[in-house]
């Protein structure tokens, strides 16, 4: 899926057969492989549980593997401790130092590196610049807003010039409109600093604007890593396809498969055509997957032919600002979603009969949840 | 439309609402107040009053004025330059008369004798030979025949220095100093200088216990902080068994362990590291053990509560930002620490000053602390004075040091920040 790209820069951090586990009988990890590559921001992305944060936290030396090696730049780094690492992390709830003021805090990394006093001031200063916080380096953290403290979270991170930095969540303690707005600056540092970001979250939209790649964690298991829009478009399974954005699952079974697509029958009628990604041969069950925004509503009366043509009866429109939903009873979900078109709302009623249609490749057939 | 109207409601109602919130306010502060009345009452009668009282009878001092009214009054314009007029003489004279008749001489002897040794001996051995009141213009001669001391400057001083009502006589004496004859602030004779000597025993016994409690206190609060819940829990029990048996018990058990005999000394005996037994109690050593495992817990305890503020993401930042666990440990942890190593070295300090049963029972005479003294005067010698002097004292050290614990916690928290 990456045709097309430059070569792949060289790999950073490599995971390598890694398995976790806590109590000797569940495993958080099982078996993960995974490049990260210099000066990329990967996003580690998936429910909570799903084993994301266990695989930060290895890799910032907090957790050892139970099994398999993580490299750093060639080095496996499993018994290196994590002050030995060289890698910067922003905490969940930031961890600023309550003790110290911002410009300590800031110059605390440089500290234990011996660094000399002309330079550490030098660098703190610069630090205290990028995230336009100068006026506060007397103050302490208690005394800063959750998006102040955030920002010198950041540049503590930064300020020793890591090979890697590791984010935790960084942005989950604020409200949306700074959330919104701290993933933008942090995106911005990212592109000016050339580092290599290594982002934990578990909000799927955080991910799709930040990352180059994600990878989606379920079960201990990467399901797919990807670019945003090829982790949207293309899913290889149903968790992926249901975790990145808003989808419409249709229950079936395949009847033909002919090259990449095949005729599936919804268990709750109808037959439509949809795009083979995931399933195992004619007869076996499978999940179809179509995006709100790629579905059209018709008239009920209008009778052109089409394949994937399917009667829905609606059950109520939602009004989103920007745009609206319809809410449809479509072969047995009853919670079939259409992004309708601005002033598409009026004309449909509760209670209405319509027909939902669309392309056979926006419909793509997944292993069945 | 709204909106001008409540702004106009606003401006008409801003003094009455200023009342109408101090008149809600005020049945909440009643009530308050009503819950905390019975401890408030309870404490004012035991521990303020008392506190007062004995803060009272330290400066107090009305025996002898009491006892010798006419010779207070003829000694009230006395220079205590050169000895008194004859006038003096007389009441003195009239004074011990009455007193014997009265049997209240011996009141005014034990007070006398406190400033000026053998003063008992002087009055009480002219109140025997005194037959009849001298005539008018020999009272001096009479008493001076009777005991030549009624001749010396220092015995007048030492009436009109007692004579009070009030007196910095006992709280002198508290500080190793005393007044000589001509009225001026010396040290005290060497065989009765021994309170400083003393406070400043009971300030090295105490800092060595706080010390102690601290050294073995902090790994134990930092497990307790740190374990998960099930064995941390457990562990808060066996700091807390302690708490559960008597101190008298506690005490008594060092002395079995420590004894020359002892569980101790025979097992080292047995193992042969020693070939007689060592000297573990009646001494220091005595003491500072059996005080540190008695207060050991009011040290671990405000240590404990101030680590379990500690967010671990303090000691993973610091470490992921470079920092080695020794470098982590001073810079980060200890100091977010401060506080509860601040309450509890004050807790256990204040406690150890005023420690009385256990230097009493394990200690040697070299041990015994400032309590140790407020006791032997208040129930052996009756020395009330002396005794509330030297409290008044100790009260004052303690609350010096609460002062100076309180600036440096308010420094704490100007400086230290709130938690995110």
């Amino acid at each position: 899926m990456e045709a097309g790209m430059v070569t792949p820069a060289p790999a950073l951090v490599r995971f390598s057969g890694i398995q976790k586990t806590y109590d000797g009988e569940f495993l958080v990890v099982k078996n993960l492989d995974l490049d990260i590559r210099r000066g990329e921001f990967i996003t580690l992305l998936g429910p909570s549980g799903s084993g994301k944060t266990t695989t930060l936290m290895m890799l910032a030396g907090f957790e050892v593997p139970t099994h398999g090696e993580i490299y750093l730049a060639d080095r496996p780094i499993k018994n290196v401790p994590p002050h030995k690492r060289d890698i910067g992390m922003v905490f969940q709830n930031y961890a600023l130092f309550p003790h110290l003021t911002i410009a300590e805090n800031i110059a605390f990394p440089l500290s234990v590196r011996n660094t000399n006093k002309a330079e550490t001031q030098e660098r703190v200063k610069a630090a205290l610049r990028m995230i336009k916080m100068e006026t506060l380096a007397q103050r302490r953290p208690g005394q800063l807003s959750g998006g102040q403290q955030q920002r010198v979270a950041l540049a503590r991170a930064l300020v020793f010039n890591p090979q890697l930095v590791l984010m935790d969540e960084p942005l989950g303690a604020l409200d949306k409109r700074l959330r919104e707005q701290m993933q933008l600056e942090i995106k911005q540092l990212h592109e000016t600093m050339g580092i290599t970001v290594v982002y934990v979250t578990h909000d799927q939209s955080e991910a799709l604007t930040m990352s180059d790649r994600i990878a989606v964690f379920n079960d201990g298991i990467v399901q797919q890593i990807d670019r945003p829009d090829a982790l949207y478009e293309h899913p290889v399974n149903s968790f992926v396809a249901h975790f990145i954005g808003e989808n419409n699952v249709l229950a079936g079974t395949v009847e033909t498969i002919e090259k990449e697509y095949c005729r599936v029958a919804l268990a709750g009628g109808g037959v439509v055509t949809a795009r083979a990604i995931n399933v195992s041969g004619a007869g076996a069950s499978t999940s179809l997957s179509v995006r709100p925004e790629r579905i059209a509503i018709v008239s009920d009366r209008t009778s052109s032919e089409g394949p994937n043509r399917l009667p829905a009866k609606v059950q109520n429109t939602i009004y989103l600002g920007d745009h609206a939903l319809a809410v449809l009873d479509v072969a047995g979900n009853r919670e079939f979603m259409v992004k309708l078109q601005p002033g598409a709302r009026d004309n449909l009623r509760p209670g209405e009969s319509v027909v939902v249609t669309f392309r056979p490749e926006d419909c793509l057939a997944l292993d069945p949840v | 439309m709204t909106a001008a109207s409540s702004t106009g409601a606003d401006a008409r109602t801003e003094v009455p609402l200023k009342r109408r919130l101090k008149r809600a306010e005020r049945a909440r502060q009643i009530r308050a107040l009503a819950l905390i009345l019975p401890l408030l009452l309870f404490l004012l009668f035991t521990f303020a009053g008392p506190i007062a009282g004995m803060l009272w009878r330290s400066v107090d001092d009305r025996e002898v004025r009491r006892v010798l009214p006419q010779t207070v009054a003829a000694l009230a314009n006395w220079d205590g330059k050169d000895l008194p007029d004859e006038k003096a003489y007389a009441a003195l004279a009239s004074d011990i008369l009455a007193a014997r008749a009265s049997g209240t001489i011996a009141i005014a002897a034990k007070r006398l004798n406190y400033a000026l040794n053998g003063f008992r001996t002087i009055l009480t051995s002219t109140a025997r030979n005194l037959k009849a009141e001298p005539e008018p213009g020999t009272a001096r001669e009479a008493l001076g025949k009777i005991n030549p001391a009624w001749r010396e400057r220092i015995t007048w001083t030492t009436i009109k220095d007692a004579s009070g009502p009030m007196t910095g006589f006992y709280l002198l004496s508290a500080l190793d100093l005393t007044r000589n004859v001509d009225g001026a602030i010396v040290a005290a004779p060497p065989d009765q200088a021994i309170y400083r000597n003393v406070f400043a025993r009971t300030f090295i016994i105490s800092l060595s216990v706080t010390a102690l409690c601290l050294i073995l206190g902090f790994p134990v609060a930092y497990l307790l902080a740190t374990l998960p819940a099930g064995r941390s829990n457990l562990l808060m029990i066996f700091v807390l068994l302690p708490f559960w048996t008597s101190l008298l018990v506690r005490t008594c058990a060092w002395i079995v362990l420590l004894q020359s005999k002892g569980v101790v000394n025979d097992s080292l005996l047995w193992l042969g590291i020693i070939d007689e037994p060592l000297r573990l109690i009646y001494n220091r050593f005595g003491v500072c053990v059996a005080m540190t495992h008695v207060l050991l817990p009011f040290m671990i305890l405000p240590l404990y509560s101030s680590m379990k503020a500690i967010s671990p993401a303090y000691m993973r930042a610091a470490a992921s930002l470079g920092a080695p666990p020794a470098t982590a440990f001073l810079r980060i942890y200890l100091p977010q620490t401060l506080p509860g190593i601040g309450a509890g070295s004050l807790l256990v300090f204040i406690l150890a000053l005023g420690y009385y049963i256990t230097p009493a029972l394990v200690g040697g005479a070299a041990d015994q602390m400032i309590s140790y003294f407020i006791a032997l005067y208040t129930t052996e010698t009756a020395n009330w004075g002396l005794a509330s002097a030297s409290g008044a004292v100790l009260l004052l050290a303690t609350v010096l040091l609460a002062l100076v614990y309180g600036k440096l916690v308010q420094g704490q928290q100007v400086t230290g920040g709130m938690k995110n």
